[in-house]
């Protein structure tokens, strides 16, 4: 196959020859080749649609700052939608498509919009598609969005995996051309730790795309000298295929080093990107710039670009635009545009420099260009046969990292651009042509003198750097924004934001830049303004009548470029989105078939299916029952559990607690109810006293975390010199709860310690040992009303000591329960928890008022007791039945009274948790009810109007099931 | 952002949980004269500057302490951090 616009010379691997296909039409290049060099190499022009009026569109730039050669890259699960044809490395094998058209690239049904296009005018979604309003989400919505658009996804999961790295350094040097090698240089020399970091998979920037000679040889050759010197450094990290896209707080950068897009697979155990966060103590910017379009009528047509992109593809990649190329400038790299085409044997028709009052006025090409219409200084037009056209409008530095702190870019008038102004990170320092030196050796002079202020600053010592000997003519850039006339001039290509549109924002009185942009949608593709936004604003200052700088500057936030999702997310997906906690007892509950339930990062057993259950309420029931008939046992390793020492333990205690501590006997656990201190309950639990200083404490599972901070806070900020210690052992120990009439003499097989109702009687806790000698740590306490004791191992003993109890308990028919079951049993004796502890309930909505003792100053004490939070008629827990027992009750139900339309002005409360209580073969529930205590007895509507339920109830006392506690204590 | 902890030497923020406004160590004394008035003050009032905020931090993916952070809120430039235990001793709180 020939690649008919393939000329000499070039970076390109001639010997090795890739194949791939664009829309399924099989091309060849060359190792070195991006994608849109390889394209135009075979004389294609035309890469996409554009986004709204889907014209024909070919590439304008050769690197990441494209706007229009967006293609959709891969098939299956890989396919990836909006790449730039510009940065795509090429591979053998590669498989690309166009997008944004239909049925295919070359004739796109949808191009109809183009000739609508006075439909379509900036603000156009916010003043045609008005009426009727209820169309917009219906009909208009859906229509525009098919009708506009980027590339698709595949809609699969993606098969790469991500990483996430860390990496430390002294200088950090962003961008890898003159100014970048010569800062690696100098600071790699000198002994410091240096990071160099391109988005280029070639390292050397401008120096492989110009023809400029560097210390006596050619740029390409120079850079490449360079990166073998740096690659012999220990202390260099030269980083090619790596973006950094912002800088953070502090001399943190993120960074995405693309691993493996280069291939068509990542190899085996390879990510496929790497999310870098870099921590540095000096930042060098040596980020180049990008050139700028002139804005003329259809200026956009395939074969149109910016004449240092065609540089680019002529001497980097041996690609020619096209056979016969004109310029059109408004500085000097027009002649240089010239010469360089020419010397590859390219035909120049002519270079129009609109200092001399040339300019282009128009084009002409359906898929690409034909020719363009030149009027000359004395007003006469002709027409200019040619198929390519190289565009200068000057250079912006590429300072989008100075400003990712806010720091305001400044006009430079000599380059008719902004450059880095004062705000930037601290510790960044531009250099070279992101700095507005736009000659190689001002970048290569500024690049090595910034090293050395780093080094200094960092107190090494600069090594030599003797600048190489390179071009230093002076650069001057004499604005030409746009060519006025009738038509549509493109100023951003990406959007399809014309100079009109620029105009009718103005006229509407969209001035200010803020407004322009999101009026306009100007700067808000996927290249962020790369090459729009300046354009924009010199016609809005135009307008006006003011100057640039005047009118606004754009400033940049991160990324930079493009970052894929996955790369955000690293390995942080599916299953190992967050971390899974798993309870000592795990394993055995997987082998009795548990359901697991996630309760924050654990997973607990919900229930223990039975052969022949074909509903859960079967297993809950059955475990209920038998738990209260004999006995069952639970796993509640995952309540938090925080060891408190000290000599002033139980000071500290009866001031994070509402009720009193320090007055409990060694051996002895009390309920303790945790307030904030703005009266609202935080959390409940029972606090154990195993030694005159030595406590243990436990939280609500979902709580552990926050209350030990909670406790760490107040030990170290509000009295730092309490003796008191704290530790959190949640995961130092397996705890079970064992309960039913026959809990003691399960236990008493198992434990090595009197533990008659005389020795160990109800609240009573120990230090004791198991199974002839295990350190076990045991108390009486009861969720569940029954006889009870949760008992606690060492978390390595959780699987042996589950699997004893289950055997000791066989002979009493002893069932493993899980936390459906426990639900039932606490809402069965009106205990409180996660649904009442909601964040918004006192103490006394809890009907707990009288815990919250007044002669000691606790947390949440003072504000507890204020006028709106004691009032009479506050809401209060109730208990709750169907007045008829068959009609189940729904939570999240709100109390009417019968005859009041369920409305929020007769909201009298709500039921917080529902259960069904086999015991008495209806469905109970706790709520909040206003005034509850001296409603027993009351009947009321359950409305639901989420559920579409509504039933009569009852309003009972919230303890359901053995009211004096007689089975608890026995 | 880096926190420089007086005990264990600059850490990324990603160890730490943010809570707010140091004054929270100064709790009043709720069995003094006045108690409701400044425990509404104490848990409500904060100010918001656009500036230098004295702010607490807590190292809960480290050593636990919770520390005293002087940062800009403008700049995010941080200019001291101090063990919360010492500052709250400095301001007479004690048992």
């Amino acid at each position: 196959m020939t690649q008919p616009n393939r000329v000499s010379g070039g970076l390109i691997d001639r010997a090795r020859t890739l194949s791939f296909t664009f829309d399924g039409k099989p091309y060849q290049g060359h190792a070195g080749d991006t994608l849109a060099s390889a394209l135009l190499a075979n004389g294609v022009r035309l890469m996409g649609r554009s986004f709204k009026y889907h014209r024909p569109r070919g590439p304008i730039s050769a690197g990441s700052d494209e706007p229009n050669a967006l293609v959709e890259l891969r098939t299956g699960a890989r396919q990836e939608p909006n790449t730039r044809a510009t940065v795509v490395e090429l591979f053998d094998g590669l498989s690309a498509q166009s997008q944004n058209r239909w049925p295919s690239l070359a004739f796109d049904a949808l191009a109809i919009n183009d000739r609508l296009s006075p439909f379509f005018a900036a603000g156009f979604y916010y003043k045609t598609f008005m009426w009727p309003a209820a169309f917009w989400e219906k009909l208009y919505e859906p229509m525009i969005r098919r009708a506009a658009g980027l590339g698709s996804l595949s809609r699969l999961p993606d098969p790469d995996v991500y990483d996430k790295g860390f990496l430390h350094c002294d200088i950090l040097v962003i961008g890898a051309g003159p100014s970048g090698l010569a800062a690696a240089l100098s600071a790699g020399r000198s002994g410091a730790r240096v990071i160099l970091a391109d988005e280029d998979f070639r390292i050397g920037g401008r120096l492989n795309a110009e023809t400029h000679g560097v210390g006596g040889m050619a740029g390409a050759d120079w850079a490449a000298q360079a990166v073998a010197e740096l690659a012999g450094l220990a202390n260099v990290r030269v980083m090619a295929r790596t973006t950094v896209l912002g800088a953070f707080d502090h001399g943190i950068y993120g960074a995405v080093e693309r691993v493996s897009d280069h291939v068509p697979v990542p190899a085996e155990g390879k990510p496929r990107q790497i999310l870098w966060r870099i921590y540095a103590r000096r930042t060098i910017l040596a980020a180049g710039a990008t050139e700028r379009m002139i804005a003329f009528e259809n200026n956009d047509r395939p074969g149109i670009m910016l004449a240092g992109a065609m540089r680019a593809y002529a001497n980097r990649w041996g690609a020619a635009a096209g056979r016969r190329v004109a310029v059109f400038t408004n500085n000097d790299e027009g002649l240089r545009t010239a010469a360089d085409l020419r010397a590859k044997g390219l035909e120049i028709a002519a270079v129009i420099d609109s200092r001399k009052g040339e300019e282009v006025t128009g084009s002409a090409g359906r898929l690409g260009l034909r020719a363009v219409t030149v009027r000359d200084g004395s007003g006469r037009t002709r027409t200019v046969e040619c198929d390519a056209l190289g565009v200068s409008g000057g250079w912006n530095p590429n300072l989008h990292l100075t400003s990712h702190h806010r720091g305001k870019p400044v006009w430079d008038e000599a380059i008719a651009a902004f450059v880095p102004g004062p705000g930037g990170p601290a510790g960044l320092l531009p250099v070279g042509a992101a700095a507005g030196h736009l000659t190689t050796h001002g970048a290569l002079r500024t690049g090595a003198e910034a090293a050395a202020a780093a080094l200094a600053d960092l107190g090494h010592r600069p090594a030599a750097f003797d600048l190489p000997e390179a071009e230093d003519a002076p650069v001057r850039v004499t604005p030409k924004w746009h060519v006025p006339g009738k038509g549509r001039a493109w100023v951003d290509p990406q959007n399809d934001v014309t100079v009109k549109d620029v105009k009718l924002a103005h006229q509407e009185g969209f001035r200010s830049v803020e407004h322009l942009k999101r009026y306009t949608t100007l700067g808000m593709a996927t290249d962020q303004g790369k090459s729009g936004n300046v354009l924009g604003l010199a016609v809005m200052a135009e307008m006006t009548g003011r100057s640039i700088p005047e009118t606004g500057t754009t400033i940049y936030r991160p990324p930079y470029t493009p970052v894929a999702m996955g790369a955000l997310a690293g390995r942080s997906r599916e299953k190992e989105f967050k971390p899974t906690r798993l309870t000592p007892s795990h394993k055995w509950a997987a082998e009795q078939g548990a359901v697991f339930v996630e309760v924050g990062m654990w997973l607990r057993a919900q229930w223990f299916p039975k052969p022949g259950e074909t509903h859960w309420r079967q297993s809950v029931d059955r475990e209920v029952l038998a738990t209260r008939a004999s006995v069952g046992i639970c796993d509640v390793t995952t309540l938090g559990k925080i060891d408190i020492q000290g000599r002033d333990a139980g000071a500290f205690l009866d001031r994070v607690y509402a009720n009193t501590f320090s007055s409990l006997p060694v051996g002895k656990v009390r309920y303790g109810l945790m307030l904030r201190e703005d009266g609202i309950v935080m959390d409940d639990g029972t606090t154990a006293r195993l030694a005159e200083d030595e406590w243990v404490m436990t939280t609500t599972t979902a709580n552990a975390v926050p209350v030990f901070r909670h406790l760490e806070f107040c030990r170290q900020c509000l009295w730092p010199d309490l003796d008191v210690q704290l530790i959190s052992t949640t995961e130092a120990w397996a705890q079970y709860s064992v309960a039913g009439p026959n809990a003691r003499r399960l236990l008493e097989k198992v434990v090595d310690q009197d533990i008659s109702d005389a020795a160990f009687p109800y609240m009573a806790c120990a230090n004791i040992t198991v199974c002839g000698g295990l350190r076990a740590r045991l108390f009486r306490i009861s969720f569940s009303g029954e006889l009870a004791y949760e008992i606690a191992v060492p978390t390595r003993y959780g699987d042996a000591m589950i699997r004893a109890l289950m055997a000791a308990g066989e002979e009493f028919g002893a069932v493993a329960y899980g936390t459906e079951a426990l639900g039932v049993m606490r809402v069965e004796k009106g205990h409180v928890a996660g649904n009442e502890l909601n964040g918004q309930s006192t103490a006394l909505n809890m009907g707990l008022g009288k815990m919250v003792s007044r002669k000691k100053d606790a947390i949440g004490m003072v504000l507890a007791q204020r006028e709106g939070m004691v009032a009479e008629g506050g809401l209060r827990l109730v208990g709750v039945k169907p007045v008829d027992p068959s009609q189940p009750l729904t939570a999240g139900s709100h109390f009417i009274a019968a005859g009041k339309p369920a409305t929020a002005a007769h909201d009298d409360g709500w039921l917080t948790s529902v259960v069904h209580s086999p015991h008495l073969g209806h469905s109970i529930a706790l709520g909040y009810l206003r005034n509850g205590t001296a409603r027993l007895g009351e009947r009321l509507r359950a409305v639901n109007l989420l559920k579409k339920t509504e039933v009569e109830v009852e309003i009972v006392s919230p303890h359901f099931f053995d009211p004096e506690g007689e089975r608890l204590r026995a | 952002m880096i926190i420089n902890h007086p005990l264990l030497g600059p850490r990324d923020a990603q160890e730490f949980v943010y809570l707010g406004d140091a004054r929270l160590i100064e709790r009043p004394d709720g069995m003094a004269e006045g108690a409701p008035q400044a425990f509404h003050d104490h848990v409500y009032l904060r100010d918001n500057p656009a500036g230098e905020h004295r702010e607490l931090w807590y190292h809960e993916q480290g050593d636990r302490s919770w520390l005293v952070v002087t940062r800009n809120t403008v700049t995010h430039e941080i200019t001291g951090v101090e063990l919360a235990r010492d500052v709250a001793r400095a301001k007479g709180r004690s048992r």
